[in-house]
C-alpha cells in the first residue's frame, strides 16, 4: 500500500461522501419545489435564489431546536438509533462506480470507492441493516406510536427484501456477475437492462419504493395514523438525521436503479467519444449522464409521492407476498428458459 | 504485532464480550442487539479469512433477517424484568452440568485438532471469488446443496401450513 | 325510472356507483397509476396561482367592504345625527348609539343639532354587508378599503368599537378638505 494509493482512495471516498451529502440535502430543496409545482404552488423562493439556501437554512435551524428526551430508560439506544440509520445509508455509496475511470498524472483512477466482487450482496447487506436504525429508535423511544412506527417499517422491510432479491436473480442470471462495474460495463452502447428485464425493473422499482419508506409505502410514518411513526420522539439533530437517512436512501437507491437498469454512467457514442475527445472528457461526460439518470430518478420517487395515495397496510402486504414474490420466481423461470433457448 | 493480528484480538475481544453479555443481560431487548454486534464481528472474522462472500451472507441472514425478526417479537412481547420465573435448583444445576459437558468434548476436539497451514496446498486459485465457490457449490457438493434447498422448502410449506386458517367447523 | 327526488341531478353531474368486477389489466392499477402520473405532470408545469405577497398586492374589488368610519365634513365636523336607521337597518343588529342635543359651543364639532354620544359597533356581530352605509341618510357612515377588517384582540369586550375607534381623525377631514378645495 503506498501512499498515492491511499491519497487516491481517500479523495474518492471523500468526494463520494459529500455528493451524497450534497444530494441528499438538495433532495430536500427538490422535494419541496416538486410538490409545489406538482400543485400549482411556487414553493420556497425566500432563501437564497429560487430558495437554493433553503436547506442550509433548514439545517441551521433543526441544529438550533432543543435537544429533547422522552422519559426513555435507554437513552443510549435512543441516540444511537438515528445513527445507524444515517451510517447505513452513507455506507451503500462505497460500492457504486460513479464513472468509469480518469487517466490523471500518468495513471488510472477508478470512480469508485472499492470494487469487490459480492457489490451486489453488499448493498442487500447494508440495506437489511438500515432496519435496525429505525427499530431501535423507535422501540428506545418509550412510545406506542413509536413502537408501532418501528414494527410496520421492520416488517415492510423484511418483507419486501425477498421479492427485491428475487427479482435481482434474474438480472443475475443475464449478467453473471455481482460486481456494479462489470454490471456497467456490460451495459455500453443502449445494451440497457431494462430492455431485456422490465418485469425485474418494475419489482425492484417498487421494492426501492417500500425500503426506502417512501410514498405510497410510508406506513411507518403515516401522519394520520401514526403522528409522525418511529421518529415522533425524535427533535433538533436527531430528528434531522431520521429525515436526512431517507433522503441518502433514495439518492442511493435511485443510483442502484440507474446502474443495474439503466446503464450506469453509459450513454449512447460513448466510444465515438473515448476515441474522437479522450479518455478523460468520455468519461466526465458519462459521470454526468448517471447523474442525469439519478436526478431523473429522484424526480421520479417525487412525483409518485405527490400522485398515488398511501397503501393500506394489509394491502402492502398482500402486494408484497401475494403478488411481488410469486411473479419475480415466474420471472426467474422465464429468464431461465429464455437462457437456455438462445444460448 | 501485524495489523491483521491486531484486528483479530480486537474482533475476538468484542465477540466474546458481547456474546457473554447476551447471557447475561437482563433486558430481552438488550441481549438481542448484543447478540447482533457479536454476529457483525464473527462476519469480520470472515472477512479476516478473505471469505467475502460468507461474510456477507452472514450479514444478510442471520444480522438482517433472523436477528430482526427477533427483535420485532421481543418488541412486542413487552416482556418485563420480572416477568421471569425464577427456575428450580435442580434445572440450574443440570444446566451448568450439561454445559460443563459440553465444554469438556470441544476442548478434547481442539486440543487433539492441529492447523492444517502447513498441508495446505497452494493453487493460486481465488477461493474468495463467487464464480469458483458457484462451481464448486453446483458441481461437486451438488447433491447436499439441493438436499439443502429442500430442507428449506419443506420448512417453508410447512410455515404456510401451520399459519393457515383452519376451517371452521360449521 | 320514477322522477322521485333522488333521481334527479341537481347538479347535472350524477354518477351512479358502478359495483362492477375489474378485468385483469385494470386490477393491475399500472394503467391508473400512469393515468395519475399523467395528471399531475401536466399541474406541473401550469401557470401557478400564488400570489407573492410583499411585492404583489392581490386586487380590491371595486365593491369591496372593509371597517367602517363616521365621517367627518370638511369643517371637521361629524355627520352623524343620531337617526338610528343604520341600528334599524344592521341585519346582525350590531349597531346601538345614544343620541344627545349639541350644546351652543359645540358647534364646530357636530354639524346637525342632534349628535350621538355613544356610537357603537360589536364587530363580532358585524358581517360587513354595508346596509348601514346605504341607509345613512346623512352619509356619516361608509366602510373603507381598509385591508384589515378587525384587528385580533384577547378580550371580547374589546371587539365593540365606540367612536374612539370608528370616527375619522382630524387631519383626515382636514386633509380631505384642502383636497377638495384645490380641485
Amino acid at each position: 500500500m503506498d501512499s498515492t494509493f491511499i491519497i487516491e482512495k481517500s479523495v474518492v471516498i471523500v468526494s463520494v461522501f459529500a455528493i451524497t451529502m450534497i444530494f441528499a440535502m438538495y433532495s430536500t430543496w427538490a422535494e419541496r419545489k416538486v410538490a409545489a409545482f406538482l400543485q400549482d404552488r411556487v414553493g420556497p423562493n425566500r432563501a437564497g435564489w429560487g430558495g437554493l439556501l433553503q436547506p442550509l437554512a433548514d439545517g441551521l435551524k433543526l441544529f438550533s431546536k432543543e435537544e429533547f428526551f422522552p422519559n426513555t430508560p435507554n437513552k443510549f439506544l435512543f441516540i444511537i438509533g438515528p445513527g445507524i440509520a444515517m451510517s447505513t445509508a452513507l455506507m451503500t455509496s462505497a460500492v457504486i462506480p460513479w464513472g468509469d475511470k480518469l487517466h490523471l498524472f500518468g495513471k488510472d483512477i477508478l470512480l469508485q470507492a472499492t470494487d469487490i466482487d459480492v457489490a451486489l450482496l453488499y448493498i442487500f447487506g447494508v440495506i437489511s441493516v438500515g432496519v435496525y436504525g429505525i427499530m431501535i429508535g423507535g422501540w428506545a423511544s418509550n412510545n406506542k406510536f413509536s413502537l408501532m412506527g418501528a414494527v410496520r417499517a421492520a416488517s415492510q422491510m423484511v418483507s419486501y427484501e425477498v421479492a427485491m432479491g428475487l427479482s435481482m436473480i434474474a438480472l443475475l442470471m443475464m449478467t453473471g456477475t455481482l460486481s456494479l462495474k462489470e454490471i456497467s460495463a456490460q451495459q455500453s452502447g443502449m445494451n440497457w437492462n431494462v430492455f431485456y428485464q422490465p418485469v425485474s425493473f418494475l419489482i425492484f422499482l417498487i421494492c426501492a419504493f417500500a425500503e426506502t419508506n417512501r410514498t405510497p409505502f410510508d406506513l411507518a410514518e403515516c401522519e394520520s395514523e401514526l403522528i409522525g411513526g418511529y421518529h415522533t420522539e425524535y427533535s433538533s439533530m436527531k430528528m434531522g438525521f431520521y429525515l436526512f437517512a431517507e433522503y441518502a436512501n433514495m439518492f442511493i437507491s435511485s443510483a442502484i436503479l440507474s446502474i443495474l437498469f439503466f446503464g450506469g454512467y453509459n450513454y449512447p457514442g460513448m466510444e465515438w467519444m473515448v476515441e474522437n475527445a479522450g479518455v478523460n472528457t468520455a468519461n466526465v461526460i458519462g459521470m454526468l449522464a448517471l447523474f442525469t439518470k439519478i436526478c431523473g430518478f429522484i424526480f421520479f420517487y417525487m412525483w409518485v409521492r405527490w400522485t398515488i395515495p398511501r397503501f393500506r397496510y394489509d394491502q402492502l402486504m398482500h402486494l408484497g407476498w401475494r403478488i411481488l414474490i410469486p411473479l419475480a420466481i415466474i420471472n426467474i423461470m422465464v429468464t431461465g428458459v429464455c437462457i437456455l433457448a438462445f444460448k | 504485532m501485524s495489523t491483521l493480528l491486531i484486528i483479530f484480538y480486537f474482533l475476538s475481544a468484542i465477540t466474546i464480550a458481547t456474546a457473554f453479555l447476551t447471557i447475561i443481560s437482563k433486558n430481552p431487548i438488550h441481549s438481542a442487539i448484543y447478540l447482533v454486534i457479536c454476529f457483525f464481528s464473527v462476519a469480520g472474522h470472515y472477512l479476516l479469512f478473505n471469505a467475502q462472500f460468507l461474510a456477507i451472507v452472514h450479514i444478510i441472514v442471520y444480522s438482517g433477517a433472523i436477528m430482526v425478526l427477533f427483535l420485532f417479537t421481543i418488541m412486542l412481547m413487552n416482556l418485563n424484568k420480572e416477568g421471569e420465573p425464577h427456575k428450580k435448583w435442580a434445572t440450574k444445576l443440570a444446566a451448568v452440568i450439561s454445559f460443563g459437558l459440553i465444554c469438556f468434548v470441544m476442548l478434547a476436539v481442539f486440543i487433539k485438532a492441529m492447523p492444517v497451514i502447513a498441508a495446505y496446498k497452494q493453487t493460486g486459485q481465488d477461493f474468495q471469488s463467487i464464480k469458483v465457490l458457484g462451481k464448486v457449490l453446483l458441481n461437486e457438493y451438488m447433491v447436499p446443496f439441493e438436499f439443502a434447498s429442500v430442507l428449506l422448502l419443506v420448512a417453508m410449506i410447512g410455515t404456510v401450513l401451520l399459519s393457515k386458517k383452519e376451517k371452521s367447523v360449521q | 325510472m320514477s322522477t322521485t327526488i333522488q333521481n334527479i341531478s341537481l347538479s347535472g353531474r350524477k354518477k351512479e356507483v358502478s359495483h362492477k368486477e375489474m378485468s385483469f389489466l385494470e386490477s393491475l392499477y399500472l394503467v391508473a397509476i400512469v393515468k395519475g402520473l399523467w395528471i399531475t405532470i401536466r399541474h406541473f408545469f401550469r401557470k401557478k396561482v400564488t400570489i407573492h405577497y410583499p411585492e404583489q398586492v392581490r386586487q380590491m374589488s371595486p365593491v369591496y367592504r372593509g371597517q367602517h368610519m363616521l365621517k367627518r365634513d370638511e369643517q371637521g365636523r361629524e355627520n352623524c345625527t343620531a337617526c338610528g336607521l343604520c341600528a334599524l337597518s344592521c341585519p346582525a343588529e350590531a349597531i346601538t348609539m345614544k343620541a344627545a342635543e349639541r350644546k351652543a359651543d359645540e358647534k364646530h364639532l357636530y354639524r346637525e343639532e342632534k349628535y350621538a354620544e355613544i356610537y357603537e359597533i360589536n364587530m363580532l356581530r358585524c358581517i360587513f354587508c354595508g346596509l348601514c352605509e346605504e341607509a345613512c341618510p346623512k352619509d356619516a357612515i361608509y366602510l373603507t378599503t381598509s385591508k384589515v377588517l378587525v384587528p385580533s384582540n384577547y378580550e371580547r369586550e374589546d371587539f365593540i368599537f365606540g367612536k374612539d375607534k370608528l370616527v375619522m381623525p382630524l387631519e383626515m377631514a382636514m386633509k380631505n378638505a384642502q383636497l377638495k378645495n384645490a380641485n
